[in-house]
C-alpha cells in the first residue's frame, strides 16, 4: 500500500512540480492551498507525510504544525517543513514545534524525495 | 580694669613700705621711753607733725610717680598692642605694630610683626596658587568648549540628576531641528543649562543605559559606555551613546564614583529609514528569490527526470518556468532602482553578557509587576548581541502578560545556548497558554502599566533577527516563551588589560569641572527657602495692544531670558510674535512698532502660550510690574487651560524694597541707577533682557539687606507701600 502525501503550499507553482513529483514516485497526493484549509485535508486524508510550507496566508506552518501535532490521531504523520527563510533560529522553531525534518528553498528535488523516503522507511 | 586695679594695690603697699617702718620704730622708741621723755618727745613732734605729714605726702607722689613712670610703657603698651592685631588681623592686613616702649615691649613688638610677615607672604602666596589653578580651569573650561563647538556631533553633559550643565551648539541645532510647534519659537528652547534631558530624551532608557555602563565599570570594563536608540515625541529616531564622567577617587577605593555622563547624540531618523529600505532590498532579493528559484529548480528537475511526461504536462512546466523567470527578473530590476542608495547603519545592538540582562529583567519585573522571579539553570559564560533595553522590555512585557491574563504566581528565567544561538526561556508552572496567544501578543504594542512603548514584540524579536515561541514541558508541568537570540563572541575579552584600566592616566582631565558637583533639589516643585543666588529664572515681558485685559487687549509679543547660575543665558530665550485676532490700536503702535502686518501668519496666543509654558517651568517668574503681565496670562487660564503656578518676583517692588526713598522705579530709571545700557526696549525680549540684568544687580543688594531666600524676597515685595497700593 503507498503511502499518502500531503502538500500544503500556497503558490501553485510548486505545488504542480511537489504533485507530479510524488505521484511518479507513486505516492497518494493530496493538496492544501492555506493554513486552514491544510488541517481540514489532514484529519480527512490521513497522510503519512506532510509537506509544508511556511509563508501561507491565514494561518503559518508553524500554527499548521502546532496543532498537528497537537492532534493525537496525526501524531504518526511526518513534517517535513519547506521554507524560503534559511534563518538557524527558524530551523530551530520549526523543530522545536514538532516538524521531523526542515528544508530550505531552493532545494533538489532528488535530496527531497531521498528525505521523504527516508522519513518513511 | 585689672591693671587699675593692680595699680592702686601697688600704690598702697608703696604707701605702706614708705610710711610703715618710721611709725613702726616711733612706736617701738614710744613704747620704751620713760614718761618724761614721752612729754618731751610729744612736745618736740606734736607741733613739727605737719612738716612730717608734708614729707611723708611727697615722698608717696615721688614714689607713685617712679611706679607709674614704669608701669605705663610695660602694661598699658600692651592693650593698644592688641588693639593693633585686632586691626591687622582684620580689617587692614598692612598695618604693623609701632616700635615704641621700653626695649623690652619693642622686642614683643618686633616679634609680632615678622609673624605677621610671614602669615602675609603665605597667604599671598595661597592667592596666588589659587589665581593660578582657576586660570588653569578656565583654560581647560575654553579647551574643552573649543573642542566641543568643532564636533560635528552634538554632545549633552548631565549630572546624575538629568539636569543640563554642558551642550554645544551642534547638540542644539539637532533638538532646535526635531522641534515642531511651540518649541520652535524658543529655538529649541527644551534644551538649555539647569533644564531637564528628560524633556528630551526617554527617562528609562537613560537610567537604563547608567544602570549598564555601573555594571561594566564594576567589572572593571575600559569601555564602559552604552548606545540606545530613541524616538522623540516627534518620531525622529536618534543614537546616543553614554559615557559617564567619573570623579577622581583616591587609590584605595575600587568602585569608580560616576558624577554625570556625556551624551552624544546623532539623529538618524533619515538614516534609518534608508536602512530599513536596505533590509527591505536585501530581504526581497534574498528571500523573494528563494521561493521563485525553488520553483524553477524543481520545475526544471522534474522536467529533466521525466523524458515520458505528456506534452500538455511539460507546457505548463515550462510555463512556470517562464513565469517565475521573468517575476524575478522584474523583482530585481524594481528592487535595484528603489534602494539605489542606501546609507549602512543599523539598530546598535550591543554585546552583552546573558546574565546581566537577565538580572536586570528580574529587577525591573519584581520592582514593577510584585512578580517573583527565580533563576534557573543560567550559563553566566553566554554573551549575546542584542538591544539590551528593548529586550528587557520584551521579556518584562510577558511577564505582565502572563501575569495579568493567567495569573502565575512566579517565574522563571533560563538561558542556555546551543550552537550560534542563545536561549532565553521564561518558564512557568500552571496554566498553559495556548499559541495562539502568544502570536496575539508579539503583535500588540508592548505596554507594560503606564509605561507604553511603540514597538511590538514582534518588532524586538524581528529586530534582533531572533524567534520566539511557545512549547510546553510535560514532563517538568511546565510551560515556558522561548526567546532565540543570535551569540556574540566574548567581547569584553582584552578588556580586563590592566594598561587600559580606568585608573590609568590615560583617559584626559575633564572632571575637574565643578558643575558635577551641582546637585539640585528643584525636582517638581520650587523651594522658596532656597537662596535666590542658587535657583533658575524665567524674566519675561510683553507687549499688549492696550493696557487693559479686561477690556479686550490681547498679547501681542513675548519674550523671555533664563537666568542660571547667576547668569543671564541670551543663548536660551523665547522670542514670539502673537496673533491677537483684534485690531491694533494705533496709540499703541507708536510704542511697540509692531503692525498688523508683522502679526499675519504668527501663532496665536493658545500656542505661543503653552509653549511659553513649558519654556519656563520649574523656574521663577521675573518681571518689572509683574502684576500686569500676569493679569494677562492668568485672565487667559481658564479659556487656555494652562496655568502659571510658580512664584513671581517683580522687579519694581524688589526696587522699591532697596530704595524706597527714590521717587521711581519705572524699568529706565532703575536701569539708570544701576548703571545698565539700556538698548532694544519696548520689544518684549529687549526688555526681559533688561529686566533680567537689572534683578541680577538687585540679588546682592537684596543679600545686604538680609533677604536671602525667594520666600524672603516675595515676603519683602508684598509689604512695600508700592505692593499695598497697586494690589
Amino acid at each position: 500500500m503507498s503511502h499518502r502525501i500531503l502538500i500544503v503550499d500556497d503558490e501553485p507553482n510548486i505545488v504542480i512540480s511537489l504533485e507530479y513529483l510524488m505521484k511518479k514516485e507513486g505516492f497518494q497526493v493530496a493538496v492544501a492551498t492555506n493554513g486552514e484549509a491544510a488541517l481540514q485535508r489532514a484529519t480527512e486524508f490521513a497522510p503519512d507525510l506532510i509537506l509544508l510550507d511556511i509563508m501561507m496566508p491565514k494561518k503559518s506552518g508553524f500554527e499548521v504544525c502546532q496543532a498537528l501535532r497537537a492532534n493525537p490521531a496525526l501524531a504518526a504523520a511526518k513534517i517535513i517543513m519547506l521554507t524560503a527563510k534559511g534563518r538557524e533560529t527558524e530551523i530551530a522553531k520549526g523543530l522545536a514545534l514538532g516538524a521531523d525534518a526542515y528544508i530550505t528553498k531552493p532545494f533538489s528535488t532528488k535530496d527531497l524525495v531521498l528525505r521523504i523516503k527516508s522519513l518513511l522507511a | 580694669m585689672k591693671a587699675r586695679f593692680r595699680f592702686a594695690l601697688a600704690v598702697g603697699v608703696l604707701g605702706l613700705l614708705m610710711t610703715g617702718p618710721f611709725l613702726l620704730a616711733a612706736l617701738l622708741l614710744y613704747a620704751e621711753a620713760r614718761d618724761v621723755e614721752r612729754a618731751v618727745f610729744a612736745g618736740f613732734l606734736v607741733p613739727r607733725l605737719p612738716l612730717v605729714v608734708v614729707v611723708a605726702v611727697m615722698g608717696l607722689i615721688a614714689g607713685m610717680v617712679a611706679l607709674r613712670g614704669l608701669f605705663r610703657p610695660y602694661v598699658q603698651g600692651l592693650p593698644r598692642m592688641a588693639e593693633t592685631l585686632r586691626l591687622m588681623l582684620g580689617a587692614n592686613r598692612n598695618f604693623r605694630v609701632a616700635l615704641e616702649g621700653p626695649p623690652e615691649v619693642r622686642d614683643l613688638a618686633r616679634a609680632t610683626n615678622d609673624l605677621a610677615q610671614q602669615r602675609d607672604e603665605l597667604l599671598l602666596d595661597v592667592e596666588t596658587r589659587i589665581r593660578q589653578a582657576k586660570a588653569t580651569v578656565e583654560e581647560e573650561k575654553n579647551r574643552l568648549a573649543a573642542l566641543m563647538s568643532e564636533l560635528a556631533l552634538g554632545v549633552v553633559v548631565c549630572n546624575l540628576d538629568g539636569r543640563i550643565l554642558l551642550y554645544n551648539s551642534r547638540a542644539r541645532l539637532q533638538f532646535k531641528a526635531l522641534a515642531q510647534g511651540p518649541t520652535s519659537m524658543s529655538g529649541g528652547a527644551l534644551i538649555g543649562l539647569g533644564r531637564s534631558i528628560f524633556s528630551i530624551l526617554e527617562r528609562g532608557q537613560i537610567t537604563h543605559a547608567l544602570e549598564n555602563i555601573q555594571q561594566r565599570l564594576r567589572r572593571g570594563s575600559a569601555e564602559p559606555t552604552a548606545n540606545f536608540i530613541t524616538s522623540t515625541r516627534t518620531g525622529q529616531l536618534l543614537r546616543a551613546q553614554m559615557a559617564p564622567v567619573i570623579a577622581p577617587t583616591a587609590e584605595a577605593e575600587r568602585e569608580p564614583q560616576v558624577t554625570g555622563y556625556v551624551l552624544t547624540i546623532e539623529n538618524i531618523t533619515r538614516s534609518f529609514e534608508r536602512e530599513a529600505e536596505r533590509d527591505q532590498a536585501l530581504q526581497s532579493l534574498t528571500d523573494g528569490s528563494r521561493a521563485a528559484l525553488a520553483n524553477i529548480r524543481a520545475a526544471v528537475e522534474t522536467l529533466i527526470d521525466s523524458p515520458e511526461m505528456e506534452a500538455d504536462y511539460r507546457e505548463r512546466f515550462m510555463r512556470v518556468i517562464a513565469d517565475e523567470t521573468s517575476a524575478m527578473s522584474g523583482r530585481l530590476e524594481a528592487t535595484m532602482s528603489r534602494f539605489a542608495d542606501a546609507l549602512k547603519t543599523r539598530w546598535p545592538l550591543e554585546d552583552v553578557l546573558g546574565i546581566d540582562i537577565l538580572a536586570a529583567a528580574a529587577r525591573r519585573i519584581e520592582d514593577r509587576l510584585q512578580l517573583p522571579i527565580k533563576n534557573e539553570d543560567q550559563d553566566a559564560t553566554l554573551w549575546m548581541r542584542v538591544d539590551s533595553f528593548a529586550l528587557i522590555q520584551a521579556i518584562t512585557f510577558l511577564a505582565s502578560r502572563l501575569r495579568d491574563d493567567y495569573a502565575i504566581r512566579e517565574l522563571r528565567l533560563r538561558l542556555c545556548a546551543e550552537g550560534n544561538m542563545v536561549f532565553v526561556d521564561l518558564i512557568w508552572s500552571g496554566t498553559p497558554v495556548s499559541s495562539e496567544t502568544l502570536y496575539a501578543w508579539e503583535l500588540e504594542p508592548m505596554n507594560v502599566g503606564a509605561e507604553t512603548s511603540p514597538l511590538t514584540l514582534r518588532d524586538v524579536i524581528e529586530r534582533h533577527g531572533g524567534e520566539i515561541w511557545y512549547q510546553r514541558d510535560k514532563a517538568a508541568h511546565n510551560a515556558f516563551f522561548r526567546i532565540v537570540l543570535p551569540a556574540a563572541v566574548m567581547p569584553d575579552a582584552q578588556a580586563m588589560d590592566p594598561a587600559q584600566h580606568l585608573h590609568s592616566d590615560s583617559r584626559p582631565e575633564y572632571y575637574d569641572f565643578d558643575l558635577f558637583a551641582a546637585r539640585d533639589a528643584e525636582g517638581s516643585g520650587i523651594d522658596p527657602d532656597r537662596r535666590l543666588t542658587d535657583l533658575v529664572y524665567s524674566v519675561f515681558d510683553t507687549e499688549t495692544t492696550g493696557l487693559e485685559p479686561s477690556n479686550g487687549d490681547e498679547i501681542i509679543q513675548m519674550g523671555a531670558v533664563r537666568i542660571v547660575n547667576n547668569r543671564l543665558l541670551r543663548q536660551e530665550i523665547f522670542d514670539q510674535l502673537v496673533d491677537p485676532v483684534i485690531p491694533l490700536k494705533p496709540e499703541g503702535m507708536l510704542i511697540h512698532g509692531i503692525t498688523e502686518a508683522m502679526l499675519n501668519g504668527q501663532p496665536r496666543l493658545d500656542v505661543v502660550l503653552s509653549a511659553f509654558h513649558e519654556f519656563c517651568a520649574e523656574t521663577v517668574l521675573v518681571a518689572h510690574n509683574a502684576a500686569f503681565d500676569m493679569r494677562f496670562l492668568q485672565l487667559k487660564e481658564d479659556s487656555l487651560g494652562v496655568r502659571f503656578t510658580q512664584p513671581v518676583l517683580d522687579t519694581l517692588l524688589l526696587s522699591a524694597v532697596i530704595h524706597p526713598n527714590q521717587e521711581s522705579h519705572s524699568l529706565e530709571s532703575i536701569a539708570e541707577r544701576f548703571g545698565i545700557n539700556v538698548i532694544g526696549r519696548h520689544t518684549a525680549l529687549g526688555d526681559a533682557y533688561v529686566t533680567g540684568e537689572v534683578f541680577l544687580k538687585m540679588i546682592p543688594l537684596l543679600a545686604d539687606m538680609g533677604i536671602l531666600t525667594l520666600r524672603q524676597a516675595l515676603d519683602a515685595a508684598q509689604e512695600t507701600w508700592f505692593a499695598r497700593v497697586k494690589y
